[in-house]
């Protein structure tokens, strides 16, 4: 059984899709208030691994424990979710959305509170198929914050961002991680991973080839480098240069 | 299941169906479109069955009193005259089924044409051969009956297919096309990431998408009853419960299709596949009295039959919901399937 400061725990978990194995044995661990990330190249198994911690898709073998125990019907009240891809109802506006989406939860924050963390106001009358790529990230994390979640999920969530929207973002996420809640985040972006998370995962074809804290993974993988001691030459020299898609 | 979450689901499933200016407006402008469609085939001059053809008549120069065809042929009901300058044009359009028999304008003798695969021109070869018997030869041998009690118009019979043809569409491409379309977006994938249960989201479809048919078809109904009157032989409140029972079938039926599947091609398709079949055989259109015992064990397996078998006995024969129970019960029971089975086989995500 795990133990109770992991928010969730994974053992050997393992996903094929049509043959092809999307993730291979993976196991980790994520301490309650922490902000753990996942980098890898695409295709690594980043998203599968997150939607199966997330209950969206189901594992082939392996297990998944959230606060020591099975995910029951407490655990999508207590979780908020980022997708990488997500439409929502066209015709609704955001504000709309939002309160339907409060509807769904025992307790939420206040959709007014919502609109101002994630700056909605502008475009809070406005329909959801009107608004920008950007607009529209700002909204899926106010979604995914609408009921003050213990664990929060958020799948590069920055992706599109023009860097002011960006930075507010990890100001949000920042925030969020002081207050005590727990973030899994998954990213291509090396800075905002060394930013946020105290610890980070990467992970190529399906399995976890490194893990630990920014700082002494630069330091472990940076030693003997003629490149820039930061995350991305760490990434680059685990991963390779080759492209991938 | 929480009705509050329910609710939620309702709420922004109608907005969606309402400010969706293009969906909504085929929705108000499709049951007025049948209205109008009602008034074209039902004129006077559009209703007749059978059409025959007459050669050679000089167009715009010659009338209907001046062709040398018998005489009784010229006022008969149900059959269209339709003149051609020549016989070639004429032949044309009797081998493609455009006339159903060709007779020449030249007297005395009879000469006519007819296309041996057609029905129809079979039957009217007979009745122009009847036409030229005097009608006293007759008179000694036939007695024609009147029927006793109100006789059912076609359009009074017509009409509850109608109706039940539009409620089916509409619940078929309305729910199992839209949560296609929501499922291949993402928007389900998000709805799952929430406390939803896939029973209160297809609840609420469910809820929404009856209330709207029920809303369009009495639109339909009203708009209808203005031009053509109809005789409403039972009672206006049994004729809803029976059109929220198949609505709510029909809905489910959606469901099925709407359960698995993000390609929205293949669903239309599956739809299509479950509506033709039920257009020719729940007697939309026509009856399928005489059909062979096979036929009509597959209409019976089909819920628009019962629907519209309900409708027509309380609009054309006056029946109570007592006097169609046997129909409720059918469609309870097949709506209850579906939904378990929809509800079992439902997918959030591809």
């Amino acid at each position: 059984m795990s133990t109770v400061s992991n928010i969730i725990e994974v053992r050997q978990l393992k996903k094929k899709y049509n043959g092809n194995t999307a993730v291979d044995g993976i196991s980790l661990t994520i301490a309650k208030g922490s902000c753990f990330g996942l980098l890898g190249p695409n295709g690594a198994g980043k998203t599968t691994i997150v939607e199966m911690m997330e209950n969206i898709i189901a594992q082939d073998s392996g297990d998944i424990f959230y606060k020591g125990g099975e995910r029951d019907k407490a655990f999508n009240q207590e979780v908020g979710i980022q997708f990488q891809h997500t439409e929502l109802l066209a015709f609704l506006t955001v504000e709309e959305t939002l309160r339907t989406f409060a509807a769904f939860y025992h307790n939420h924050l206040p959709v007014e509170d919502i609109i101002a963390l994630c700056m909605l106001e502008n475009i809070k009358k406005s329909l959801n198929n009107k608004i920008s790529g950007g607009q529209r990230q700002r909204l899926l994390l106010g979604l995914a914050l609408l009921n003050d979640p213990e664990l929060i999920f958020l799948d590069e969530p920055s992706t599109g961002l023009d860097p002011q929207a960006r930075k507010h973002i990890w100001e949000i996420i920042h925030d969020m991680n002081k207050k005590g809640r727990t973030i899994i985040l998954t990213t291509h972006y090396m800075e905002e991973a060394e930013s946020l998370c105290d610890t980070i995962a990467i992970m190529d074809k399906g399995r976890i080839i490194e893990q630990g804290s920014p700082e002494n993974l630069v330091d472990k993988h940076c030693k003997d480098m003629d490149s820039p001691r930061n995350l991305e030459s760490v990434f680059l020299k685990l991963t390779g240069k080759r492209l991938r898609e | 299941m929480s009705f509050k979450r329910m609710w939620a689901l309702f709420v922004a499933r109608n907005f969606e169906f309402i400010r969706d200016r293009a969906g909504f407006g085929w929705n108000i402008l499709f049951p007025f479109l049948i209205v109008a469609g009602f008034g074209v085939i039902f004129s006077s001059d559009s209703r007749s069955e059978f059409k025959l053809g007459v050669f050679p008549v000089k167009q715009d120069s010659m009338t209907v009193n001046e062709l040398k065809i018998p005489e009784k042929l010229k006022t008969y009901d149900h059959i269209k005259i339709v003149p051609f300058e020549t016989h070639d044009e004429a032949m044309d359009k009797l081998l493609h089924h455009k006339i159903d028999i060709l007779l020449e304008n030249k007297g005395p003798k009879l000469r006519y044409w007819i296309n041996n695969s057609s029905p129809k021109g079979y039957v009217l070869e007979k009745v122009v051969k009847e036409s030229i018997i005097p009608e006293e030869m007759f008179a000694s041998r036939v007695i024609k009956q009147q029927i006793k009690g109100a006789q059912v118009r076609y359009i009074d019979w017509l009409f509850p297919g109608i109706l039940g043809m539009n409620i089916m569409f509409s619940s078929l491409f309305g729910v199992g096309y839209v949560i296609v379309r929501y499922r291949r977006s993402g928007v389900l994938k998000r709805l799952k990431a929430t406390p939803v249960t896939a029973f209160e989201y297809l609840t609420a479809q469910l809820v929404s998408r009856v209330l709207i048919l029920l809303a369009t078809s009495s639109l339909v109904w009203f708009g209808c009853d203005l031009f053509f009157s109809f005789q409403m032989q039972g009672s206006y409140f049994d004729a809803f419960v029976i059109f929220l029972a198949g609505s709510i079938c029909l809905v489910s039926l959606g469901l099925i299709i709407a359960c698995r599947g993000t390609n929205e091609e293949l669903t239309n398709g599956a739809i299509n596949f479950i509506c033709w079949p039920m257009m020719f055989l729940s007697e939309v259109w026509f009856s399928i009295e005489g059909a062979s015992a096979w036929v009509k064990s597959i209409a019976n397996a089909l819920p628009l039959t019962h629907f519209l078998s309900a409708v027509r006995k309380i609009i054309n024969d006056g029946a109570t919901l007592s006097e169609v129970s046997s129909e409720i019960t059918i469609l309870l029971v097949m709506s209850l399937a579906f939904l378990c089975i929809g509800s079992l086989l439902f997918s959030w995500t591809k």
